[in-house]
Order: structure tokens, then sequence, then C-alpha cells
């Protein structure tokens, strides 16, 4: 497995970014998100459903725990595990049933949720607080890998 | 008519009576953030099972409170939605078993609704119309509310909620939890002047709020001033005056848009004595604050905006869906 790291220059380099992911993107996927407070986790999947083209509100999921977004043909979850004081509490979110169909999940402070949360086939982690971040993408599935690869064939280095 | 309210669309769990002739009769709660600090992450118990778990006793703790049994209940009202789908689906299957087995009309309600409404709970209740400043860990919005079911969404927030910019900027300054009260209280001996933050959104017209950028903007600029004492209050004094401004801004000109005179200011955000101070400086305008308790999620309001409902004519439903994703703004006036 392989990953690569990413300058990401502005919000308009992510915005171009996450169009690029969002095309790679097989019809059920789990990425993990890190990164610290303001990292622009949240920015990065709010890009992603613009480009898919949704145009509705896109919260943070901090006290809601879950969004989700039903898109013309795809599914999308977004989750933030940060207030979970317990991993056994995704069952009362309703994991099982929002696994139970394909879905991209994307979930912030995945760590949260050890044990109970499927394994994570691609991981986005955020760097740095200025305008400019730094983007690394590890795969560790093959279906993240696919992404990986689509992502390099749409977006040479 | 006597009604139970069952609230469970996120973390708390609440249950209340509300009466026609006596008004709120009781109403119990059991929060979850109690047993584990949100952002501490002290573990005493699961929450997982907690709805479940709490739901009986404080249906019966709350009749026995109210002095009723549950044969004198009229009628069951239980949070439909928004919310999370596990959560909403314990309340809506206790409050509609319940219904069924008394036989009694039972009634999903929105939870925005009851909180838009949850200000007619108090004895010095605004008449309508008015606008209502939301604003909690949850949500921030402003609306206009004409009456039950009457309601226009003028602005709310594109991404963090107030609360939770209040909590991220307490967490990035190494405060503890709720993050409102201890950026407040560390503000206090802070240079208001030092820090400018941004005030995001208000150089352009609209009502919508975006908090995001705050958080951020806290980051950097902790990063590079460092992290003394004196450091510390003044970037939050700086956040608070950002956070306030921007707040009353956003109120200011939703009541000039709207000609209506009265402000109702609920959630958690709310109790910020310097946000207090500006909004009742505001001209010509009438400001509630209804009681913590009655911002937080309850079972009051649900009790209340079930009655509300119901009294207005609006027949109970029969099914036992929940919704965990509904527009405020597909609601109408009740239909008797």
């Amino acid at each position: 497995m392989t990953g690569w790291r990413q300058p990401l220059a502005d919000e308009e380099a992510t915005a171009a970014w996450a169009a690029h992911l969002a095309a790679s993107l097989p019809p059920s996927l789990m990425v993990a998100l890190e990164g610290d407070l303001g990292a622009g986790k949240t920015t990065l999947v709010r890009a992603l459903l613009r480009s898919l083209g949704y145009q509705g509100v896109v919260p943070s999921p901090t006290y809601t725990l879950l969004e989700s977004y039903e898109l013309p043909d795809r599914r999308i979850h977004h989750l933030d595990l940060y207030r979970l004081a317990d991993p056994e509490e995704l069952e009362f979110i309703g994991l099982r049933d929002l696994l139970a169909e394909d879905a991209v999940v994307f979930v912030e402070w995945p760590s949260q949720g050890g044990g109970v949360l499927p394994a994570m086939d691609l991981t986005l982690s955020l760097a740095g607080a200025d305008q400019a971040r730094r983007l690394t993408v590890e795969p560790s599935s093959a279906a993240g890998q696919a992404v990986c690869d689509a992502l390099r064939a749409a977006s040479p280095q | 008519m006597r009604v139970l309210g069952v609230e469970t669309s996120c973390d708390e769990t609440g249950v209340a009576v509300y009466d026609s002739e006596r008004g709120l009769m009781a109403h119990c709660l059991h929060s979850q953030s109690d047993t584990h600090a949100v952002y501490g992450g002290v573990v005493p118990e699961l929450a997982s099972r907690d709805h479940i778990r709490r739901i009986s006793p404080l249906i019966q703790e709350v009749l026995a409170r109210a002095g009723s049994d549950r044969h004198d209940l009229d009628a069951l009202a239980y949070t439909r939605g928004p919310g999370l789908a596990g959560a909403l689906l314990v309340g809506a299957s206790v409050a509609r078993s319940m219904a069924w087995a008394l036989q009694r009309p039972g009634l999903g309600v929105h939870h925005m609704e009851a909180h838009l409404l949850a200000p007619m709970l108090e004895e010095q209740a605004p008449s309508f119309p008015f606008v209502a400043l939301l604003v909690s860990g949850g949500h921030t919005m402003l609306v206009r509310v004409d009456g039950v079911g009457r309601y226009q969404v003028l602005g709310q927030s594109l991404d963090d909620a107030a609360g939770e910019a209040f909590d991220k900027t307490a967490k990035l300054l190494g405060l503890s939890y709720p993050g409102g009260p201890a950026v407040a209280s560390l503000a206090n001996t802070g240079d208001p002047q030092r820090f400018r933050f941004p005030r995001p959104m208000t150089d352009r017209p609209g009502l919508d709020f975006s908090f995001s950028g705050l958080k951020t903007f806290t980051a950097n600029t902790a990063q590079s001033a460092g992290e003394d004492e004196a450091t510390r209050a003044d970037l939050a004094r700086g956040f608070e005056e950002a956070m306030v401004d921007t707040l009353v801004t956003k109120c200011r000109r939703a009541l000039a848009e709207t000609g209506v005179s009265r402000l109702v200011v609920a959630g958690g955000v709310g109790a910020n004595a310097r946000l207090r101070e500006r909004l009742d400086a505001l001209d010509a305008t009438e400001v509630f604050y209804p009681r913590i308790d009655f911002c937080t999620d309850n079972g009051a309001m649900i009790a209340y905006a079930g009655h509300a409902r119901l009294s207005a004519g609006e027949s109970g439903d029969n099914d036992f869906n929940v919704t965990p994703r509904w527009d405020l703004a597909s609601l109408t006036a009740p239909a008797a």
C-alpha cells in the first residue's frame, strides 16, 4: 500500500482535490478523517458533497454525531465520534443500519469507535491551520488502494 | 387535556406532563452529558443503553411528581425528528405503545418546533409574532414565529453551531467543558482590543452564520501569540467579542427585516452575559430569555408542542415512524 502527501494551497485547492476524490469513490468505502480542531475535516467533506451537486447545508456533526446525505446515485454518511464515550454507543447511533446499505462513510475521530467500527479503507490526514494545508492520503485495504490509484491517474503529481 | 411528552432525539432523555388547566405539572430529565463530561472523556457508564434504561423509570417518576396516573393522560407526544434514528426510536416506540395500550391519540412532534414553542411555557410568554434566536451546542438559527406551525427560517449556521464554537475554542485554550462559561469567565480579564477576530458573514446581506473560521482563527493565533495566561484571556475575549457582535448584528438585521419587535433568545449560549447586555440594549425590542431548563433538550417542550397541536384540533397519527431528517419549513399550522 502506498500513500502520498498532497499540499492544499487554499480552500479552492481543497475543493478541486475533493472533486477528484468524489469522482474516484466506489459506492461503499470507510474513510477516516484525521486532524486537529480547525484542520478542515468538515470543510473537506463539504467540498466533496458540493462537487457531487449537494446544495444544502453541511453542518459539523460534532453534536448530532451523524449527518447523512442522500444523493441521486450515492449515500454519504459523516460521523464525528468526538463525543462518544464508549464504542458501544455506535449501536445507539444506528451504525448497523448505516452499514447495511452501500455508503461512503467519513469518520472523524475514528479511534473513539475502536473495536466496533469496521476497518478503514482510506485515511485522510489534514495538518496545518494556516490557509495552506497538508493532506496525507493512506490506503489500508485493496478498496482504498484502488481509490488512490484512480486519484493518481486523475491528478498526476 | 393532559399530555405526556417524551424527548429522546440525541443525548438527553426527557419526560413531562402538560395540562390545559394546570400548565406544566412535572418534568424530568436524564442528561447523558451529566454522566460523561462530553469533552473530557470520563466514562462512568455506557451511554448507549441510557434512553432505554432511563425512559420507564423517568415516566413513572414524572407521573408521580405530577400526582397523575397514566390513565389520566389524554394523549402522548414524542419527538419524531430530527435526530438520531436509534435514539428517536426509543421514545417513539415507548410513547406509541403507551398510546395504543391506553387507547389515546399519539403525536410525533418536530424537535425544533418544540424548541420554538418552549418560551410559551414561561409565565412571561411572548405573544406572536416573534423572532427566535436558537443558539446552543447543536443549533444556531434565526426563525420568525407567527404561531403554532407557522415558522420561517430566516438564517442558520452553515457549519459549526455557536455553542460548538465556544466548546471548541475552550478546548483550544485548554479550558474545561462546558466551554461557554469557561471562555466567558476567562474573557472577563482579557483585552478586547488585542486580537481582532473576524465577524463571519456580517459584511454581506443575509442572516446565515458561519463559525467554523473562528475556531481556525483561534488555533492559528494561539500558535503564533504564545500560550501565557494573559494571551489566553485576550484570545477568549477576542473570540467572545466576535461571537457576540455577530449574533447581535444578525438579530438586529432580522428584527429590522421582519418588522417584528419581540426577540426570544433560547439555547445555552443565550446565558452569555455579554450577549444579553448587548441584546437588552437593542432599540424598541422586547427580549425574552426562557429559563435554561426549557432551552436545552427537554420533555416539557415536547409535551407543550404536542398539546398545542392536539388542542388546536389536530388528530394524532397512528403510525410509528421516526423522521431523522425533517425540514422545519415543511411544517404547517395544526390541521383541525
